[in-house]
């Protein structure tokens, strides 16, 4: 997997054909087309406006339901691009059996269609910002490092999880009760202030997952500085290198993972 | 043809077996089921089997062998597709597989965006199939069809359009495997235009087939693999005839055992003296046949000669004075001459017929098979013709 390799003229266009053909296939057949991708967020957002914007009151944060659908679109956005990642060697079966080229290029196409998927839903949320009068700070330039941190979790998981979905085919449903789990134990929905009124270890435990740590650092930098961010859990900065360390960790681990098994997909599928 | 002796491919010693899991292993109950009862859960399989060859530069090398010899999962080693557990592979140049036609396309995309996808896949950018785009449709006839989803495509249209595709694939070393064998008779001559096309380009080809016509007309090298070993590697005319020599034999054998099953009643019995396949052209073919007086019409019998699967010949003996004596006499003999009959492989059928309507009998075919040998390379087909070329004035 060397690194020359990702960038080969044949690696890149193949990569690229991947994308455009999996975005085209999303919604085929449906009237609206592509108008999906800026509805589906805008409809959440109407959901969350009604549910915790009116009928039930979490916390005192400004701008509450902007900051909700911030959380669950990069929430959705790491769980599509484990889901589909962890299903794409797989369900791209057809080709490995029949060419040879680098089987991380599949993986790679599939967390890229949930970054594209990802910027479509970022259009509304920043729309709905200025539609709300959300304050742009200047700790806005941090969010794309956030979004980074995500998708290279995201995809050393897809990468790992792809390859041992080949071999044991429970992988899927294993990670789908991990996510359900993750996703309450990630304050996504609840504020972090709810966690820290029971215990203030719990909260911080919470708070050395990745995509935790990730989503509390966007809002924070997006949205309002009312945000729970590690930084301000632990009063020092220096503990966000616990999960970034993880990111780190779990993306070596993964791509090695898969490197050692990719030689033997075409004939194990 | 062999000018050039570069090694362009050069295979060593590959071993390539593979784990066949029993009882759909794939899942973690059934692994901790094995572990508990101490059973592996699989059988190993080993398709190849210390295979060696080298392939030179501008050779057109034809691997052949019956179904399971390992000539498929040879191709997909040597496509990089399955990793051997010991050996190499080394290749020099670039190198094109087409293990199937059409690989990814979609049935919900167009025509269109099936050339560009199933392009990248080739290694096609944008540009380059921009540019090629209108010869590709051209050449497959589908202008009106582009914009259609490819799953409201014929069967036919949809390997036109991946053969069109497949053509511009610009490699110094092309994989073939069957391509011949989808489509009708007028797609197989666009193939072996295509192929004549390779050989005058002198592009070096690996070409898997069944076909020993094609083997002969295209390959100067080819390779006989048998239970994943090579049996030989010599020229096309010797593999090719090795080749069909072994698959007489398997057809007769299983021939006989159908018999034994089906205990139908027979009227007729051949009997063939011969104890060889192989034939001379100053040979004879000569055998008699019985039949077993269960039969009260007057009869007559029919042979026929088949090459490729064509009957091209056949001779009855309803207007032979002989078949008058054929009911009383039980026997008749047939002698045939084989000074007539080009280098091949034939079939020999019979049948039995009533004289007073023709009517069918009994039918048995593939009583015989017999190859003639001797090379004379201006003639080609099941029998010698008499015309010949000459010049104008002589």
């Amino acid at each position: 997997m060397k690194l020359s390799n990702i960038f080969s003229k044949r690696n890149r266009v193949l990569l690229r054909e991947l994308v455009v053909t999996d975005f085209k296939l999303r919604y085929q057949g449906s009237v609206l087309g592509y108008a999906w991708s800026l509805l589906k967020p805008l409809f959440l957002f109407a959901i969350m406006y009604v549910v915790f914007g009116v009928l039930v009151k979490l916390g005192t944060i400004e701008h509450y339901a902007v900051y909700l659908l911030l959380g669950i679109v990069l929430w959705n956005f790491f769980a599509e691009a484990t889901n589909q990642g962890l299903a794409s060697i797989i369900s791209r079966g057809d080709i490995i059996r029949k060419i040879s080229f680098p089987r991380y290029i599949i993986v790679l196409s599939t967390t890229i269609s949930a970054l594209v998927n990802l910027t479509l839903n970022l259009v509304i949320v920043v729309i709905l910002m200025v539609v709300n009068g959300v304050d742009i700070h200047m700790s806005a330039f941090m969010f794309p490092l956030y979004i980074i941190e995500i998708y290279v979790l995201g995809l050393g998981l897809a990468l790992f999880l792809s390859a041992i979905n080949v071999k044991y085919r429970d992988t899927g449903h294993i990670w789908e009760i991990i996510m359900q789990a993750a996703f309450y134990a990630t304050p996504i929905i609840y504020p972090l202030s709810i966690v820290i009124a029971k215990s203030e270890l719990a909260a911080q435990f919470l708070m050395m997952n990745p995509v935790a740590q990730a989503i509390q650092g966007a809002r924070y930098s997006l949205i309002t500085h009312d945000t729970m961010t590690v930084t301000t859990l632990f009063n020092n900065v220096w503990f966000n290198l616990i999960p970034l360390g993880l990111v780190i960790l779990i993306f070596v681990f993964g791509a090695l993972y898969f490197k050692k098994n990719s030689k033997y997909f075409a004939e194990s599928i | 043809m062999n000018e050039s002796n570069k090694p362009v491919v050069e295979v060593k010693n590959i071993v390539k077996s593979f784990r066949i899991p029993l009882e759909g292993s794939n899942g973690i109950k059934q692994k901790l089921v094995n572990l508990l009862k101490g059973r592996k859960g699989y059988r190993t399989f080993t398709p190849l089997n210390d295979v060696s060859f080298t392939v030179n530069e501008g050779d057109f090398f034809g691997i052949v062998g019956k179904n399971g010899s390992g000539k498929s999962t040879l191709l997909k080693t040597l496509a990089g597709i399955y990793s051997p557990q010991s050996g190499n592979v080394e290749v020099h140049g670039s190198l094109v597989p087409f293990i199937e036609l059409g690989v990814g396309f979609n049935p919900e995309l167009s025509g269109r965006e099936n050339v560009y996808l199933n392009g990248a896949l080739l290694g096609f950018d944008k540009s380059e199939i921009d540019n090629m785009y209108d010869e590709i449709v051209k050449f497959a006839e589908l202008k009106d069809f582009m914009d259609e989803r490819l799953k409201n495509y014929s069967s036919g249209m949809q390997v036109r359009l991946a053969f069109s595709i497949a053509i511009k694939a610009k490699g110094d070393i092309l994989l073939l495997d069957e391509v011949l064998a989808v489509g009708d008779a007028a797609f197989q001559q666009k193939c072996f235009d295509y192929f004549e096309l390779l050989k005058i380009e002198r592009k070096t080809i690996i070409l898997v087939t069944h076909d020993m016509g094609a083997i002969k007309r295209f390959c100067n090298r080819a390779m006989l693999i048998k239970g994943g070993v090579i049996e030989k590697i010599g020229s096309p005319d010797v593999i090719a005839e090795l080749y069909t020599e072994e698959n007489i034999e398997i057809v007769k054998d299983s021939k006989s055992t159908n018999n034994k099953k089906q205990k139908k009643v027979s009227y007729i019995s051949a009997t063939f003296p011969h104890s060889k396949k192989k034939f001379k052209q100053s040979d004879t073919l000569s055998f008699s046949v019985e039949h077993n007086e269960q039969i009260n019409d007057d009869i007559f019998i029919s042979v026929s000669f088949s090459y490729k699967g064509f009957v091209f010949a056949n001779r009855n003996s309803k207007y032979n004075d002989m078949n008058l004596q054929f009911k009383n006499s039980k026997t008749l003999i047939f002698n045939q001459p084989l000074e007539d009959f080009n280098s091949g492989n034939y079939d020999v059928h019979l049948s039995l017929h009533k004289s007073s309507n023709d009517r069918l009998l009994e039918h048995k075919p593939r009583v015989f098979s017999f190859i003639v040998t001797g090379r004379d390379l201006s003639r080609g087909g099941p029998m010698k013709i008499d015309g010949d070329w000459q010049l104008p004035n002589s």
